[in-house]
């Protein structure tokens, strides 16, 4: 068939448009993610992103080790003048950091998790789409990342690995949409669960509205989702008011997910289960550990079979639009 | 001849360098998915948008203009974690409107830029918004303020960013 030349674009356009609507139409009536498309993109765009991340931090070191330097003969008396104040700051530095040691064997996290492998990661990039909340980390497959891996700072959650490729994964930002954590609150160990809003704070669902809740209550990740060990912060309490038919919570991230430059994979997707309080008492053990340097090789670790593959962007149990709260596990003392 | 003139409207079609335009419409999307690392401020910016808005109005040709918002649209979507297609389907609107367009009307002038850019934000946005709600069976919220100042913004930028890029274009 012979079409007008001034008619082209249009059934172009019309023939474009139906292509990409089929497309949308397959991937949401068979569940199934188009990876071909995806990986396309991130393998085309994420080495620029890489090697973006690696000029802006030798820049950055460059300007800090040289031009930065210029004016060091004349700071130098200055600095002379202020090491003995600062000798006296860090000694009690010294002190708050043997002192938040002290908290942390009182916590016990560490040591209670100290089995559980690790792998540090940097953040090279993040999604294009400014709805989806999510980033790219330079580790992927080859280093052992999975899907539905969490990922943390030392500081609280930041969101669980959704796509796995050679060497780049993606991360959900537990601020995104379709992000979810079972956590819990600190003080009453009242579960619930914690979803993105696609802002900035996050909401703690299924919390009935008799609860009383003050604010700047810590929320801790409850080990539910068999994602997060337990007891690892995920934010605080922003603002509470009463909701239908649950308590509107919304909750601050712990970690600065804006700020993200490393972040820890956990390499497990197991329940982790907390020593004993004997063990605790015990010298915190390390040999379990698998920590690299975010920018160093990996070595592959050790995979327990690994649970059944999650739809992208999925989040932990209860599904999303299940109204039926959590089961709340009988209070208990922070460990 | 590196500009022409299209019959009575003496409308100019500009041309490229080669590489020009895939250069820039790959930078975008690696600016952007830079840019939104950092969060915050940076998430009110298009750029993969704006660049397909500026070929579109400067190259006034209807199907490199849609084929270009396609292939924008499917990498953006190809970036993120939602159906790919949702920005493909937007973009190729965009690409597509902007030459059609740009062939009927100047658009050189920096507060017609500027009009138009605004103008393309939304039914970029709208066409999104749709997108989602008749195929995806979702309820985007779509008249908000942070949008209102997303599409100032990306105006404003518009206006500071095409210039920089007529400089890419091949002297008649």
């Amino acid at each position: 068939m012979d079409i007008p030349s001034r008619h082209r674009p249009l059934v172009l356009l019309a023939g474009v448009m139906l292509a990409q609507v089929l497309l949308l139409a397959f991937q949401i009536k068979r569940e199934r993610d188009v990876r071909l498309i995806r990986l396309w993109s991130v393998e085309l765009l994420t080495p620029l992103q890489r090697a973006g991340t690696w000029i802006i931090g030798e820049v950055h070191g460059g300007w800090r080790g040289y031009i930065g330097l210029r004016h060091t003969r004349q700071e130098n008396e200055g600095l002379r003048t202020e090491l003995g104040r600062l000798q006296l700051r860090n000694r009690e530095l010294e002190s708050r950091a043997a002192e938040a040691d002290r908290l942390a064997a009182v916590l016990g996290f560490r040591q209670a998790h100290a089995e559980v492998p690790i792998l540090a990661a940097e953040v090279i990039g993040a999604s294009a789409d400014a709805a989806s909340k999510t980033l790219y980390i330079n580790r992927g497959s080859r280093d052992g990342v999975r899907r539905n891996m969490g990922v943390i700072t030392p500081d609280g959650v930041v969101g669980k690995i959704i796509e796995v490729f050679p060497n780049t994964s993606m991360v959900l930002l537990l601020t995104d949409h379709d992000s979810g954590v079972g956590a819990l609150l600190a003080t009453s160990r009242t579960h619930g669960v914690v979803k993105g809003a696609g802002e900035p704070f996050a909401r703690m669902e299924y919390v009935i509205n008799d609860e009383k809740i003050p604010q700047g209550e810590e929320i801790l990740t409850s080990g539910e989702d068999r994602i997060f060990p337990k007891d690892l912060p995920v934010g605080t309490v922003a603002g509470t008011q009463d909701g239908n038919p649950f308590k509107v919570i919304r909750v601050r991230p712990a970690a600065r997910l804006d700020r993200l430059e490393e972040v820890i994979v956990l390499l497990t997707q197991r329940e982790l289960n907390p020593r004993k309080e004997v063990e605790l008492a015990a010298p915190p053990a390390k040999s379990g550990e698998t920590v690299t340097s975010p920018s160093a090789p990996a070595k592959q670790p050790e995979q327990k079979p690994a649970q059944p593959p999650q739809k992208p962007g999925a989040s932990p149990a209860p599904a999303q639009g299940a109204t039926k709260p959590p089961t709340t596990a009988p209070a208990k003392p922070p460990q | 001849m590196n500009a022409r003139t299209q019959g009575e409207t003496h409308i100019e079609v500009h041309k490229f360098y080669g590489g020009a335009v895939a250069g820039v419409a790959f930078l975008a999307l690696v600016v952007q998915a830079f840019l939104h690392k950092f969060g915050g401020k940076a998430e009110y910016l298009e750029l993969p948008l704006l660049v397909t808005l500026y070929f579109g109005l400067s190259r006034r040709n209807p199907i490199s203009g849609l084929l270009l918002g396609t292939v924008i649209g499917l990498l953006q979507d190809g970036l993120s974690h939602m159906p790919i297609g949702l920005y493909g389907i937007a973009k190729t609107f965009v690409g597509y409107l902007a030459s059609t367009i740009g062939a009927r009307v100047d658009v050189e002038h920096p507060l017609s830029r500027f009009g138009f850019t605004f103008l393309f934000f939304h039914f970029h946005q709208a066409v999104l918004a749709t997108t989602e709600w008749l195929l995806l069976a979702q309820r985007p919220q779509y008249i908000s303020g942070k949008l209102l100042v997303a599409s100032l913004v990306n105006s404003l930028v518009a206006v500071a960013l095409f210039p920089l890029l007529d400089h890419l274009r091949k002297q008649p």
